[in-house]
């Protein structure tokens, strides 16, 4: 079943076009990644995507509900680590508090935060508010999850204990689509990779398929990755 | 006279001072997030009527305005004043003027807030209201505690100016006993009177401060 399809996404930004015609069928269960060089349009295409940017034409249909979880973030840095965890499913979905806060205890355990249930977003490190923000989004119980770069603005050694959450989650059959810049990793847990190339899909296929392309803009894209 | 009747007048315009001070606050503050809503109105003519308001208040004396609102209603709508509507133009020019001044604090405290909040909220599901009250508010009170204070330590010593439409708040007062006893004593108690006030205000500004400090 698919969860999410798009198809013929345009957007524009005063003239510039920067998505141009983008199709797209994320499936139930699936992990998609979206690669491609930096201005291709892949954090336009997850904000029209998750209604944060309107597009200009083309439709998106959904089979249920979202989440997104930032490059930065973006935790609530009056509420505790709990509140921000547990605050949407009680003020938004109004569900009872017993039931949320066992959810989010729970939630926290899994993502190996459970001290710091009572702590503020600027005690934690970056990959630690970054567990924390996904937390958040599950929270809701979102049938798809979608991330923008979520290690990019983390060290590596924090690099790490994001993708091994992210990991979790494809093993627990969570529908993901992410955006990112790591391609091994991106080799390692997507089902399917796009790669996005000035406002279009340049190149889509399993990973397999995608590191073998002979499509000379994904190998020149490849080869930046490997000098690195 | 003796210094204890000098306290005693003093202390009747004190009073005065003080509650022009607290009336001032109280209509100012929500009023200033009226106009801070107007001036962020998806509305053009509401902008731009607000943020003309605002220039008018901020960019004309507090005495002119308070003069204005006393005089306005006879001036322009023939209605007779009465000696009693002093202490309620004074009421209203602070008001309307400190207002303004909130607006202006408020907006650029709204504007601080990083665009990641509503966007976060909104993936979250919190309808715009919610969002305003639960995730923009409570940071914007943070961040403009220090410039609202500066603005109420000024209020404080501005009060004496409602000695223009004749209201015997405590400078006015002092003025009175120095001419007629020639002597400093009331300025110096007059100066004490502010200093404290002004002393208070920052203790209360800086427990605010403190009570707020539990995240960054
Ligand atoms: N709000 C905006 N207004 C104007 N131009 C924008 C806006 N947002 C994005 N753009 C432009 O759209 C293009 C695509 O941006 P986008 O952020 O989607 O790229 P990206 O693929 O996510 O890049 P990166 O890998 O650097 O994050 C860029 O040229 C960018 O300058
Ligand atoms: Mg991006």
């Amino acid at each position: 079943m698919s969860l999410l399809e798009i198809s013929h996404i345009r957007k524009n930004f005063e003239g510039l076009e920067v998505l141009k015609d983008i199709s797209l069928r994320v499936e139930q269960g699936q992990v998609v990644a979206i690669i491609g060089p930096s201005g291709s349009g892949k954090s336009t295409l997850l904000r029209c995507c998750t209604g944060l940017e309107t597009a200009d034409g083309g439709t998106i249909s959904y089979t249920g509900s979202f989440g997104l979880v930032f490059q930065n973030f973006n935790l609530f840095p009056h509420y505790s680590v709990l509140k921000n965890i547990m605050d949407a499913p009680l003020r938004v979905q109004k569900r009872p508090k017993k039931e949320v806060r066992e959810q989010a205890e729970s939630l926290l355990g899994k993502m190996g935060l459970s001290e710091k249930a009572d702590a503020y977003p600027y005690q934690l490190s970056g990959g630690q508010q970054q567990r924390v923000s996904i937390a958040r989004a599950l929270a809701l119980n979102p049938q798809i999850l979608f991330f923008d770069e979520p290690t990019s603005a983390l060290d590596p050694e924090l690099t790490g204990e994001i993708l091994k959450v992210i990991k979790e989650l494809a093993a627990e059959h969570m529908t993901m689509v992410i955006v990112t810049h790591e391609m091994n990793f991106a080799r390692n847990v997507a089902d399917y990779i796009v790669f996005m190339d000035q406002g279009v899909i340049a190149e889509e296929g399993t990973p397999k398929e995608l590191f073998h392309s002979a499509n000379p803009r994904m190998q020149e894209f490849l080869r930046k990755f490997e000098e690195m | 006279m003796s210094l204890q009747t000098m306290i005693q007048e003093l202390a009747a315009g004190m009073l005065v001072s003080v509650k022009i001070f607290v009336c001032t606050l109280v209509f100012s503050l929500p009023l200033g997030m009226v106009l801070c809503f107007g001036r962020m109105s998806k509305w053009w003519p509401v902008r731009i009527l607000t943020k003309f308001y605002i220039s008018v208040m901020r960019g004309t004396p507090l005495m002119l305005q308070l003069l204005v609102v006393y005089f306005g209603p006879f001036f322009i709508f023939g209605i007779k004043i009465t000696p009693g509507y002093r202490l309620t133009a004074t009421y209203i020019g602070f008001a309307i003027n400190y207002a303004a001044y909130f607006a202006e604090i408020f907006r650029a405290g709204i504007e601080s807030i990083p665009v990641g909040q509503y966007e976060a909220a909104k993936i979250l599901g919190y309808s715009r209201g919610q969002t305003f009250l639960h995730i923009i508010l409570p940071q914007m009170v943070k961040r403009v505690l220090p410039p609202v204070t500066n603005e109420t330590i000024t209020l404080v010593k501005d009060t004496s100016l409602a000695f223009a439409l004749a209201v015997t708040e405590m400078f006015t007062t002092a003025k009175q006993i120095v001419a007629a006893e020639s002597s400093m004593v009331p300025f110096i108690i007059a100066a004490l009177f502010y200093y404290v006030f002004n002393l208070l205000v920052a203790m209360v500004s800086e427990a605010l401060e403190k009570k707020l400090s539990y995240y960054r």
